[in-house]
């Protein structure tokens, strides 16, 4: 039996059904960008700056923005496989023909797709607003340089990056509040490196802000093969490695 | 590591009989053959054969602990086994052909596994998803029906009652029309209404000719419901149909109840044709006979002779509860010893 992306369907369906009529989901994908859309947007509209001050300002409202594809499904994708052994759930869908790929990609894109479609609507109303509200000097800023190709990039490779290590640590953990806290602080790194751009700490040209996406590419890539080879089924079912 | 691609030591991927066995046409729905599975240093199931036939309902039977789960999830290709091989729904079980076995069984676990945020529709929809069917629809009307839910497909799963949810995980098994069902422990925690309700719905599987592996520990259920039982303590200790287990673990007795007790028994009782024994009990005599049916008008002669005041004579009857416990308390002492 080959992959199947019908049963990657079923599973990424039932997970957006699922968030649908989840509280603590929808809180955090409703509480989430309104957070990271108002202090980013009142630091910029109530700014009179100029200069390198203007310039981490801006970097610094651009990085709230990015911890939106981090935060989001750190949360979500650290739940996906502790959360279904909690409820009993994980050990029916394992009976099917579903592959272990299936089932992770279905669990992964059920996390990536709406963290997509949150952060980058997010970062086009703030845009807008910038564009609009903000001073002509504020919203040049951020139009300018590499800021927006390093959002639009960056968004779904951190994504990929926090789905993967919360996912990895959810298929090893035994407890969903302990998967979310490792997640978390798993997911994090990357971001570092994102903040010293968005700072200017290291100024970067499109050439080498491409160089460093591509890098965190081959890491998700890298990340999804280890998640993979960790997801056991008997170790999953009975809670002992083989 | 590779949660399909598991290593079944002592398997052959290939599903080709090893060196001393003979190869045979494969017939059976299930066929078990010397599976043993050890966690760490400890032994869960060891050694355990048997087949299932086509459209038969199988009991295995144990206590907890025995290894029931265990075994079925290593024919659901859940867990690998250590060593042994098995034909499940006419596939060799090896790390290859898991998906396939999958595709063509269903497993009922003990705990119904639902989607709780979803409606019971919502939840056959997934399965259905799952096991790539189609007409999902069509197929998801006829499995509710087939457990009478067709009137609660919108409802929410985590608003349904503990009966009301085993319901619909039956119907989610019956999805596929799988080749073998097996069950978990179907009625576990349920109150006697929804576990009849369960027996009905198994009994209703059993017309439409599905094979089915029944772990239970309740016994009745399993005399009730299947064709042959099998006990499982580890290892498994008896396979068979539940009469013929009573007839191999207990020899066939008449029960006497006397209003008083015969003066000298020993000169009624003991040169009675077809009486290999006998002995006292509260109300009267029990005594083992070679046939019932021989030894019985005899009896009532002789008693009738010596003025005893019959009050009934019957064959013995044992459950089997009675076989269960017979060989579970052997085990118990043998472990003692």
């Amino acid at each position: 039996m080959s992959f199947s992306w019908t049963r990657v369907g079923a599973i990424f369906v039932k997970e957006l059904r699922d968030y649908r009529r989840n509280r603590s989901v929808i809180g955090t994908m409703a509480a989430t960008p309104v957070l990271f859309i108002l202090l980013p947007t009142i630091q910029l509209i109530a700014a009179n700056v100029t200069g390198k001050e203007l310039s981490v300002r801006v970097g610094l409202s651009l990085l709230y923005m990015l911890v939106i594809p981090v935060m989001m499904p750190s949360v979500v994708s650290a739940y996906s496989v502790v959360g279904e052994r909690e409820q009993g759930t994980l050990e029916p869908v394992l009976t099917t023909p579903i592959r272990r790929e299936e089932f992770l990609i279905g669990k992964a894109l059920a996390a990536f797709v709406p963290t997509l479609v949150i952060a980058y609507a997010v970062f086009g109303i703030f845009l807008a607003i910038a564009g609009l509200f903000a001073h002509p000097a504020i919203a040049s800023a951020i139009y300018a340089g590499t800021h927006v190709l390093v959002q639009l990039v960056f968004t779904p490779l951190l994504a990929g990056w926090a789905i993967w290590v919360g996912i990895g640590v959810s298929a090893r953990s035994t407890d969903v509040r302990v998967a979310q806290q490792l997640s978390i602080l798993g997911s994090t790194p990357p971001l570092v490196i994102v903040a010293l751009i968005s700072l200017n700490v290291i100024t970067v040209s499109t050439a080498l802000a491409l160089g460093l996406a591509a890098a965190l590419l081959a890491i998700d890539l890298l990340a999804w093969r280890v998640v993979a080879a960790m997801f056991d089924r008997e170790r999953l079912v009975t809670g002992r490695p083989r | 590591m590779n949660g399909d691609s598991v290593v079944y030591q002592g398997l052959d991927e290939t599903g080709t009989a090893r060196a001393g066995q003979a190869p045979r046409a494969v017939s059976a729905a299930i066929e078990v053959s010397h599976l043993t599975k050890v966690f760490g240093g400890r032994t869960a199931v060891s050694d355990v054969s048997f087949s299932v036939a086509g459209g038969e309902i199988f009991g295995f039977l144990g206590p907890n602990g025995a290894g029931k789960t265990t075994t079925v999830r290593m024919l659901g290709t859940l867990i690998a086994p250590s060593s042994g091989m098995a034909i499940v729904a006419g596939i060799p079980l090896s790390a290859k052909n898991g998906p396939v076995i999958r595709s063509r069984i269903s497993v009922m676990p003990e705990s119904p596994g639902l989607y709780l945020r979803l409606t019971v529709v919502e939840n056959l929809q997934c399965f259905a998803g799952l096991y790539e069917l189609d007409d999902v629809r069509g197929r998801i009307a006829r499995a509710l029906r087939a457990v009478n839910l067709d009137d609660r497909a919108g409802d929410l799963c985590g608003s349904l009652s503990k009966g009301l949810r085993q319901r619909v995980a039956l119907a989610r098994a019956l999805l596929n029309d799988p080749a073998v069902l097996f069950l978990d422990e179907p009625t576990s925690g349920l109150d006697p209404v929804a576990t009849r309700e369960v027996h009905e719905l198994i009994g209703s599987l059993r017309k439409r000719g599905v094979t089915i592996f029944l772990t239970t520990h309740r016994l009745e259920e399993a005399e009730r419901l299947c064709d042959r039982v099998a006990i499982l303590s580890t290892t498994l200790r008896l396979v068979g149909r539940p009469d013929a287990l009573r007839k191999q673990l207990f020899r066939r007795s008449l029960d006497v109840r006397l209003r008083a007790p015969l003066d000298d028994p020993k000169a009624v009782l003991g040169p009675l044709p077809g009486v290999q024994g006998w002995e006292r009990t509260p109300s009267g005599y029990t005594l083992t006979v070679s046939d019932p049916d021989f030894a019985a008008p005899a009896l009532a002669r002789a008693l009738v002779a010596a003025d005893g005041d019959i009050l009934s004579i019957a064959e013995s009857h044992h459950s089997l509860e009675d076989v269960y416990l017979e060989l579970i308390d052997e085990d118990v002492e043998a472990k003692s010893r």
